[in-house]
């Protein structure tokens, strides 16, 4: 007999990693890995204005990535810096400013441990919900705009003389990555988040032959990374969080044996 | 004849820049019109408002009602990470179909690339499929960024000759922007000069005799012959064109 929580954290991992699959998939397209890292370390402070604000934790987590993200695109270009410096000062600013505010509002009652590596196997019933309402719109708006989004990552101009609606592009896919941080953050903690992202679609590569099946592969290769890790950490007591990025770490390993399809 | 887009004095400044100054272009059904100039010139921002990417700052901007735009980009950015067919590349246009896709392909000569990976395509191949795909929407007016880098002389020939070809075909009007005048020559009709302000404009056979086209480009460009390179990109080390405009490197000219 599987005991509940583990069919939650079951449940509560695959809501993230199905959408979590197109989503890294864009991202390692675009070359945005430190981005995602900028913007996961940034829900921390989204955890502390929730705190602080008495307000809901999810929305100030996804509301903070939103403004910070549209921050980072629209003004994060600086001649005098390359893009990933900028995104490597933000990325670790944002952490330490996070875990100062966070010390200081709480004074240790929150479970930093839990923030920062994911809770997956506590999720209560009314959070399943609340992830498996994120994944289903994600996938909507993914399916809705994913040809407008292509088409941006390969041309902005070409996309915005086709008649391509580029800034509501833009805009979505922005809040897009703020629910999935928001979501993320759940299963396997905000030090982990870039890595749900990048390695399942980095893993799907090269077994793909189109955007849409590196999508749908990184989505698979995020679902049973979730089930193992799961069942290790339920079978060899493994942190959750962690378990689920080493299992997809290893799908990663084995897909390098597969010779590369273009 | 009828001009498909008109520009009237232009202006445009970044920054407290001039980039143009006081620039007047037209161009119409069946025509095309080319502009050259050196880096840094203002081409990109011209072509830019061409295409409506960008407002000027004085001056005025009319293009044909229901204008079909098709434009072929200097680069497309496809990483090695995504995998995509030149199929599949074409079919993201908003309301693509196959059998037009392949129309076109084999318009510009390339029916065989269709289920090519991008990232395999030559140069050549490169600059066909992203011509196809500008004349999959059956334009009226076509902006050509570019349209034969890296691209090697014979196949440069040829490009143009497509161009040519689909100008006559479709009798849509065409706006390229080249960075010497040598090889477009036999398909255009008009070469615009510009340096920030027009500085020549005309036939090409007229321009290339013209003092400021000379004191502009040199005198290679005396003798047609002579092949006048002018750089506006340079080469990484893979031999792959970077657009320069913005880096300090590749002064020489």
């Amino acid at each position: 007999m599987i005991e509940q929580f583990i069919i939650y954290a079951i449940i509560a991992g695959l809501c993230v990693a199905i959408p979590a699959g197109p989503m890294g998939t864009i991202l390692v397209w675009q070359r945005m890995a430190f981005f995602g890292d900028a913007l996961s370390h940034t829900a921390l402070l989204g955890v502390v204005l929730g705190v602080i604000t008495g307000l809901n934790i999810d929305i100030t987590v996804i509301v903070i990535c939103f403004v910070v993200a549209s921050l980072l695109v629209f003004l994060g270009h600086r001649d005098s810096l390359s893009t990933d410096t900028v995104l490597g000062i933000s990325s670790h600013a944002t952490l330490a400013f996070g875990l100062i505010a966070l010390s200081v509002t709480t004074a240790g009652q929150t479970d930093l441990y839990g923030l920062l590596f994911g809770d997956i196997l506590s999720v209560q019933i009314e959070e399943l919900y609340w992830l498996a309402g994120g994944g289903v719109l994600m996938l909507l708006a993914l399916a809705l705009l994913w040809k407008s989004i292509l088409m941006v990552i390969i041309n902005e101009d070409l996309a915005q003389v086709d008649g391509v609606y580029v800034l509501i592009a833009k805009l979505t896919f922005m809040g897009l990555m703020a629910l999935i941080v928001s979501m993320a953050m759940k299963v396997v903690g905000v030090m982990l988040i870039t890595a749900l992202l990048i390695i399942p679609a980095a893993t799907a590569r090269r077994l793909s032959r189109s955007p849409e099946q590196m999508a749908a592969f990184a989505s698979f290769t995020g679902a049973v990374a979730v089930l193992l890790g799961i069942s290790a950490s339920y079978l060899w007591d493994w942190p959750a969080g962690p378990a689920i990025v080493a299992m997809a770490t290893g799908a990663f390993t084995v897909s390098l044996l597969i010779p590369l399809r273009h | 004849m009828t001009a498909l887009l008109e520009l009237d004095h232009v202006c445009k400044k970044f920054h407290g820049n001039t980039v143009l100054d006081n620039v007047s272009l037209s161009v119409s059904k069946g025509e095309i019109v080319t502009l050259i100039g050196p880096n840094g010139s203002g081409k990109s921002t011209l072509m830019r408002i061409a295409l409506g990417l960008e407002k000027p700052d004085q001056g005025r901007v009319q293009r044909q009602p229901k204008l079909r735009i098709g434009y072929m980009p200097q680069k497309v950015n496809v990483e090695a990470t995504m995998p995509l067919t030149v199929k599949r590349f074409l079919e993201l246009r908003p309301k693509t179909r196959l059998d037009g896709i392949k129309r076109r392909l084999d318009e510009v000569r390339g029916g065989h690339l269709l289920d090519k990976p991008f990232r395999t395509l030559s140069g050549g191949e490169m600059q066909r499929v992203l011509l196809a795909r500008a004349i999959l929407g059956d334009p009226d007016f076509l902006v050509l960024d570019e349209p034969v880098q890296g691209v090697d002389i014979v196949g440069q020939e040829e490009l143009y000759e497509l161009i040519g070809n689909i100008r006559d075909r479709h009798q849509c009007g065409v706006l390229m922007v080249s960075h010497d005048l040598h090889l477009v020559m036999a398909q255009t009709d008009h070469v615009l000069c510009l340096n920030k302000h027009v500085c020549c404009h005309g036939a090409p056979d007229k321009i290339i005799e013209h003092p400021d086209y000379l004191s502009l480009f040199g005198a290679s460009s005396q003798n047609i012959a002579v092949y006048s390179h002018h750089h506006d990109h340079h080469h990484d080390a893979a031999g792959q064109v970077i657009p320069g405009e913005h880096t300090e490197h590749c002064r020489h000219d």
